[in-house]
């Protein structure tokens, strides 16, 4: 099962196996990773699931599309970065076993 | 303690015709009797139809994955058209506010603001929102009957505004004087205003006075307070009077209103499952998690309403183009398809999150974790200091189908 590794604002690493079709955001939650909060449990409604997208991983994972919900979800987040992502958007693929994604200091 | 009219409500609720519902009226609310009739509703008309109110013909929906799907299609469920509220401002003393705006416009000026509740900046104001909640706590007697809303809610939502503001701390009655202004009806006899003239006459008042210190904020280099992030803003330096009144006003209530009645819904609730909170007095670790719950459970705004932009379908309703559409949180917050045992309180209730108190989608409330953040020291502090705080007699409730609030709750801390 392809694995992904989360690593919290205080450094600390949580490396979690998500099923091929399940949410990042998901893996995170059903695994009790702290720091990611997912208020609206995957509607794209809340920006509590906020990743950064580790640099290595950008290309595969790519960019939230302007004007889309996500991207103006994130644009409203303080702590938004250039390779910000909202982890339900992103979908679990054999191709992104080994994925790595940094949380923020919060979710808001 | 309502248990006669509740009797009433719920044979009402079951008898009356489905075309006879109209849950605008606000002694639902102020009775505290309107979960039978939503509860009706989300199960034999979630998306329904009152041709006839108070306000003009508007449409319900009342479940929890309903209003989701409202709250997210911004481009069919407009808030500029008709603002948010089901009783529209009457045409010539609108004020727009970034609540009331679409994108682009909301986008940039709630950009503006949103910094203030950015998570570094929440750390900061922990300390100082400790320490007064702590000195708001020693002051309160013991084993005499107090008003809990007077005394705790409203003093210290009251100097979270005046810090959120930089405002005038002696002043700052002024600041919570302009909230209950802004939300009142008007109907309601112990309403600080009786007409919209008047309202609107107060809070240009209020435009007046901040316009004063937004001034003063624009001249000296940018600081964390919301005046001087609106008056350095490139969207809301230069905000004509009507529209400055209208953020001012979103902007009072929104920090202000909702998290005071949380804190008075929260110990109510607690009072009325008391195994709640002999779980909370022996496991404090329980606060984080029982914030969000508190939250869902009080449903501190009632409703928000959206405009239809293009004819639409929701739950397989057609709704037309240019409808007055009601989202009712306090019926999405109960809905038992999306909550388990929705009206109990569950301190250790899992994804306690999971609720429509803050909205969803580009709306959704921006201090939403500085209100968890002034809960949470609450009962942090009242825990510790504190035996069970009980509540002696009935709390009384606010005449409004907008802001679910409480006026006044009597309570006793025993010795």
């Amino acid at each position: 099962m392809p694995k992904v590794t989360y690593i919290e604002f205080n450094g600390t690493p949580h490396t979690v196996d998500v099923p091929v079709g399940l949410s990042v955001m998901r893996g995170a939650v059903d695994n009790n990773v702290p720091g990611i909060d997912a208020d609206c449990g995957g509607e794209c409604a809340c920006a509590t699931c906020h990743v950064y997208i580790e640099p290595d991983w950008l290309d595969r994972i790519g960019l939230p599309v302007p004007g889309s919900q996500e991207a103006s979800m994130l644009s409203f987040a303080a702590v938004a970065q250039p390779n910000s992502r909202l982890s339900c958007q992103i979908s679990m693929t054999e191709a992104l076993d080994g994925l790595v994604v940094k949380l923020p200091e919060g979710q808001h | 303690m309502n248990a006669p009219v509740a009797i009433d409500a719920a044979s009402d609720a079951a008898s009356r015709p489905l075309d006879a519902f109209d849950m605008s009226d606000p002694r639902y609310y102020q009775d505290d009797t309107y979960r039978p009739y939503f509860a009706r509703l989300r199960r034999e008309a979630p998306v329904h139809f009152c041709g006839q109110s108070a306000y003009g013909p508007y449409w319900s929906v009342s479940r929890y994955k309903d209003i989701m799907h409202c709250e997210v299609n911004h481009a069919v469920f407009s808030n500029e058209i008709g603002g948010i509220q089901v009783e529209d401002q009457p045409a010539n003393l609108q004020r727009p506010s970034f609540i009331r705006m679409d994108p682009p416009r909301h986008d940039e000026q709630r950009k503006v603001v949103s910094p203030i509740v950015a998570p570094a900046n929440l750390a900061n104001m922990e300390p100082l929102i400790r320490s007064r909640t702590q000195r708001v706590l020693d002051e309160l007697p013991r084993n005499e009957t107090f008003d809990w809303v007077e005394h705790v809610s409203i003093k210290l939502t009251t100097m979270m505004l005046a810090t959120l503001f930089d405002f005038p701390f002696e002043e700052r009655g002024k600041l919570t004087y302009w909230s209950d202004v802004a939300i009142a009806n008007v109907n309601a006899p112990d309403a600080p205003v009786h007409s919209e003239q008047e309202r609107f006459n107060e809070l240009r008042n209020m435009a007046e006075y901040m316009s004063r210190l937004f001034e003063e904020r624009r001249n000296q280099p940018p600081k964390f307070d919301l005046l001087s992030m609106l008056a350095h803003g490139s969207s809301t330096r230069e905000m004509p009077l009507r529209e400055f009144m209208g953020n001012l006003a979103l902007l009072i209530v929104g920090g202000n209103d909702t998290t005071r009645n949380s804190m008075t819904g929260g110990l109510l609730a607690l009072n009325e499952f008391p195994d709640e909170y002999r779980k909370l007095l022996a496991n404090h670790a329980l606060i984080e998690n029982m914030v969000p719950e508190i939250i869902r459970y009080v449903t501190p705004v009632i409703h928000m309403r959206r405009t239809t932009t293009q004819d639409t379908e929701v739950a397989g309703t057609h709704i037309p183009a240019g409808a007055k559409v009601v989202m009712w949180y306090v019926s999405g917050n109960r809905d038992e398809d999306a909550v388990e045992e929705p009206d109990r309180l569950i301190i250790d209730r899992k994804r306690p999150r999971q609720h429509l108190s803050f909205g969803f989608g580009i709306h959704r409330c921006v201090g939403n974790r500085l209100a968890e953040l002034q809960l949470r020291i609450l009962w942090e502090e009242i825990v510790q200091r504190f035996p069970m705080i009980e509540v002696m007699g009935e709390a009384k409730r606010t005449y409004s189908n907008f802001i679910h609030g409480f006026r006044s709750m009597p309570v006793r801390i025993p010795n």
